[in-house]
């Protein structure tokens, strides 16, 4: 069994597990529910000033039958008071010291900075997240994404945090997608002394228009607001941030990851891409707090299968093997294969090829090939031209069998050759133009 | 006994009511979405009426229902009752991709159940009758699912249609002879009413020969479809078939169709004789009404029963029990003249044919006997009204297997009354195929794409997709298609 305890700044942790900042973070009793269910550690969900907020407050994209493929709010930081949360983060704490309970902050001047910082201190939690990123409410009050969409002025306030913090309580700076470079605000944060950085927070969207009422979800009295976007669909994005930061030589601070991981794998993904830490809210907002047996058995089974002795082992395991374009090797191919005694005959790959890629696939008559159970003669099935084939992949993105259609290297006897070494080349008039496709 | 009603009107409707309940939007989006939308899909080719399944499946998926409709309804007329009644599963189910991934195949029938309801319930007009007039009469005899199919083709392509029905309503089969618990009759008739809409005249309760001369049709129109199905159930052939209590399966079920179900007489203990998908229904419907004992008599084995098996699964979980390799020797009466049993005889099947086992005759008793042995052909009428029509032993029409025409020029056929006895969807195939004929003979303009085994690699210029108005399968093409072209329509990059 691989050790799965981690240790970010020094929060330590039992497992990476934890729930990012949002509502299954509100209370006490949430936080507590967590931890019973077997969370490692718990980001408290805002706190601030109190606010107010409105009625309705979530919206939902579903894709086919799947509910919640992405999700966005208009829901603001927490409306409980201060003392009640930090009262409730030092009780939590008093009867589960072995885990991470990390107080997350957003208030505006310096001084309530600083007095924030030391109330999180007494309530005894672990750590510190600084919300810089939520894209809806908060920012038009000068917090939130207005403060991460500006390198400069983060930077500033992490300087504040850290006059009070510094040495006294590590502190994670919260990232905001809504940027046009993420590590420009992750290297800020490097500047000003943070400790570590989580990425990403909620991403500016819309998820739907009601056709009825022409009003977008959530409904507000016959209005709407652009909300946070999270969920599984938001999880490309946040891997792609993740790794930026991770492989960025300015930057170098732990991460804990966050976006879209609703599973064991998912968090594989982001620890390899260089996270330590993994938060989740959508997928405990969509099946609740139960999930996270499976992440960790799936996680430990994974890292035992692979003969990592922690999960530490694994953390940052796939960020080098992310290159920039112009190095990527030209004379590289790999070509589609179809396995006929796995075809059903949906043909997708070909309707796919024909239409969406290069066409390399002909459907040709069964001839006896490829004819399984149940098919009606006449029925056409699809062959592909390797010699054409350009390698793109979609043919097996859309087959819905499994490893019915495999991309198989060609060994092309030539050797590695990047767009790089082409253009160095051509400069130096050492080659001719490679002529372009027909 | 004399037969007698049994339940009260809700046991009965309860008991009859659908087998299989319509889809709830958010089941039919679940199914809808598993669905591959395969390209050049089975499941097209293997319906009778070249339904694009795949784009009306998608079309519920997406939530535009009403377009889902749209594909199904113009492929096929009778798009609502086929959902209902057709064997899906050695149709367009039966040809699904999922089989081969070893999954239950996707519920085409179900799903397009879910379109056609939508369109019905809420009134919603899919068609408007053609403007473009091609200035040709066509008379359809018989507003069977035949009729209808080739009426429907027919008025969308600007023929002045008019079906002469010999019964006071339309639908045929689907309105009189379908098991209550599959559909009501109610649709079949909603079906008759949207050929009406498109500008379709039937007149009912004519029947050709008698009330209007085949002279008089003659000289008004300039084709003739006949779709007269099939005729009444045939006799046992044996002693004592004229007691009462021995009622015609078709009758039987017709009066299900006709009158309040809770006055539908039936027996107490009750034997079906025959084992094709009509015994079937009249089995389970005799026991939904109350029987308390359904024997389903056969006088071959198991394997050789005609019904299929969904059919036959369908009638043992009802509890009909079924007595196969036995033989129907005499209908036993009392004194009054009602049934009181039947003498059978068990068989043995030898050499293909079946033969009695001596000394294994016995009694069981009975007080209703429902003859369910197959049609007879409209032989006598036709040779009747159409002398001159040429007719196989068997007394079914011979025509052309892809126009439909018959040994007369000017007439068509389609339906049971052509190929012996099929499923609706065969029926209103042959019907669409028979319009296609009709116009090819009238206008002289050969229709494009009968032969689809592919949407790709038509010739160039010809219609991709719903072929005229849509693809009629025509598997005896297919194999000519492929003969002739035998490296099928694989295509290299020019």
């Amino acid at each position: 069994m691989a050790d799965l305890s981690i240790n970010l700044a020094g929060i330590k942790s039992p497992n990476p597990f934890w729930i990012a900042s949002g509502p299954p973070g509100n209370t006490g009793y949430q936080c507590e529910r967590a931890f019973d269910s077997g969370w490692g550690g718990v980001v408290w969900k805002t706190i601030g000033e109190p606010i107010v907020n409105v009625s309705s407050r979530y919206s939902a994209l579903n894709y086919g039958q799947t509910r919640m493929i992405g999700l966005n709010n208009i829901e603001l930081i927490s409306d409980r008071s201060p003392e009640t949360n930090f009262k409730e983060i030092y009780n939590v704490k008093k009867k589960w010291p072995n885990h991470a309970v990390i107080a997350s902050l957003m208030v505006d001047t310096r001084e309530r900075w600083h007095e924030f910082v030391q109330r999180s201190i007494d309530s005894g939690a672990d750590g510190i997240e600084l919300n810089f990123g939520c894209p809806h409410g908060m920012c038009e009050r000068g917090m939130g994404s207005a403060v991460g969409q500006q390198p400069k002025v983060a930077e500033t306030i992490v300087g504040w945090v850290m006059e009070a913090a510094s040495g006294k309580i590590p502190v994670i700076v919260k990232l905001t997608p809504n940027i046009t470079d993420v590590t420009q605000a992750a290297r800020a944060a490097k500047r000003a002394g943070g400790n570590a950085i989580s990425l990403i927070n909620t991403i500016n969207s819309i998820t739907q228009v009601n056709l009825d009422t022409f009003v977008p979800e959530p409904y507000v009295n016959g209005q709407s607001s652009h909300g946070g976007y999270c969920g599984p669909a938001v999880k490309p994005i946040a891997l792609n941030m993740v790794q930026s930061c991770a492989e960025d030589p300015e930057v170098q601070l732990p991460i804990s990851g966050i976006g879209g991981i609703s599973n064991w794998r998912d968090a594989a993904e982001f620890i390899a891409l260089g996270s330590t830490s993994v938060q989740v809210c959508t997928a405990v907002m969509h099946y609740g707090f139960r999930i996270v047996e499976d992440m960790a058995e799936g996680l430990s089974n994974y890292l035992d299968s692979k003969g990592f002795k922690s999960v530490n082992e694994l953390r940052g395991k796939a960020i080098h093997s992310l290159n920039r374009w112009e190095n990527l090797n030209l004379n590289f191919k790999r070509v589609a294969q179809i396995d006929y005694d796995k075809c059903i005959g949906c043909n997708l790959c070909f309707i796919a090829c024909e239409d969406g890629a290069h066409q390399c696939i002909d459907l040709v008559s069964p001839n006896g090939q490829g004819l399984g159970p149940g098919r009606l003669p006449g029925k056409p099935i699809p062959q592909i031209r390797q010699e054409d084939c350009v390698g793109c992949n979609l043919c097996s993105l859309v087959c819905p069998v499994d490893d019915c259609i495999e991309m198989v290297t060609i060994e092309t006897g030539r050797p590695f050759f990047s767009w790089k070494e082409y253009q160095t080349k051509l400069a130096k008039g050492e080659m001719q133009p490679i002529p372009p496709h027909p | 006994m004399p037969l007698a009603p049994k339940l009260d009107a809700a046991s009965a409707a309860k008991n009859l009511d659908e087998v299989k309940p319509p889809y709830a939007p958010q089941e039919a989006l679940v199914e809808a979405n598993r669905c591959l939308f395969c390209f050049d899909a089975p499941c097209i080719m293997a319906c009778p009426t070249g339904i694009d399944i795949p784009s009306f499946i998608k079309k519920i998926a997406t939530d535009n229902v009403v377009g889902s409709a749209r594909v199904i309804l113009s492929a096929n007329i009778l798009g609502a009752s086929c959902a209902r009644v057709c064997p899906t599963e050695v149709l367009c189910e039966g040809a699904c991709v999922m089989l081969d991934k070893e999954k239950e195949p996707i519920k085409i029938g179900r799903l397009q159940r879910y379109a056609t309801d939508h369109v019905f319930n809420n009134n919603i007009k899919l068609f408007q009758p053609t403007k473009k007039k091609v200035g040709k009469k066509v008379a359809v005899i018989g507003a069977g699912p035949a009729g209808l199919g080739c009426a429907a083709e027919l008025a969308q392509m600007g023929y002045d249609v008019t079906i002469f029905e010999k019964r006071e309503k339309g639908g045929g089969l689907n309105t009189f002879g379908i098991a209550y618990y599959k559909m009501k009759p109610e649709v079949s008739l909603e079906e008759v009413a949207l050929v009406e809409s498109l500008g379709v005249e039937i007149r009912y309760s004519v029947e050709v020969g008698k009330d209007i001369s085949v002279e008089e049709l003659d000289k008004k129109f300039d084709a003739i479809f006949l779709g007269v199905g099939l005729g009444d159930t045939q006799k046992l052939g044996i002693p004592g078939e004229d007691a009462k209590g021995v009622v015609d399966a078709l009758e039987f079920i017709e009066q299900i169709h006709t009158q309040p179900l809770h006055k539908v007489p039936v027996g107490d203990r009750v034997a079906v004789v025959g084992c094709g998908n009509t015994a079937i229904d009249a089995s389970t419907q005799s026991k939904r009404l109350g029987a308390s004992h359904v024997h389903v008599i056969y006088r071959r084995g198991e394997k050789e029963m005609p019904a299929y098996d969904f059919e036959y699964e369908l009638a043992k979980s009802d509890g009909v029990e079924f007595l196969f390799n036995t033989l129907p020797l005499e209908v036993l009466k009392d004194n009054a003249g009602n049934v009181r049993g039947m003498k059978l005889a068990k068989t043995r099947v030898a050499a293909g044919k079946v033969e009695v086992i001596p000394g294994s005759e016995y009694e069981e008793v009975f007080d209703m006997i429902i003859p369910a042995v197959g049609q007879e052909k409209q032989k006598s009428w036709i040779q009747k009204v159409f002398p001159k029509l040429e007719i196989d032993k068997k007394g079914v029409i011979i025509n052309d297997p892809q126009t439909k025409q018959t040994s007369e020029k000017k007439i068509f056929c389609g339906g049971d009354c052509a190929n012996g006895g099929r499923e609706v969807v065969n029926a209103v195939g042959e019907g669409k195929k028979a319009a296609l004929g009709i116009h090819n003979f009238l206008m002289g303009e050969k229709v494009d794409s009968e032969v689809q085994p592919s949407r790709h690699g038509l010739k160039e210029g010809r219609p991709t997709g719903s072929g005229l108005r849509n693809p009629v399968r025509a598997p005896e093409l297919e194999e000519a298609y492929f003969s002739t072209n035998g490296n099928g329509n694989g295509h290299k990059k020019a």
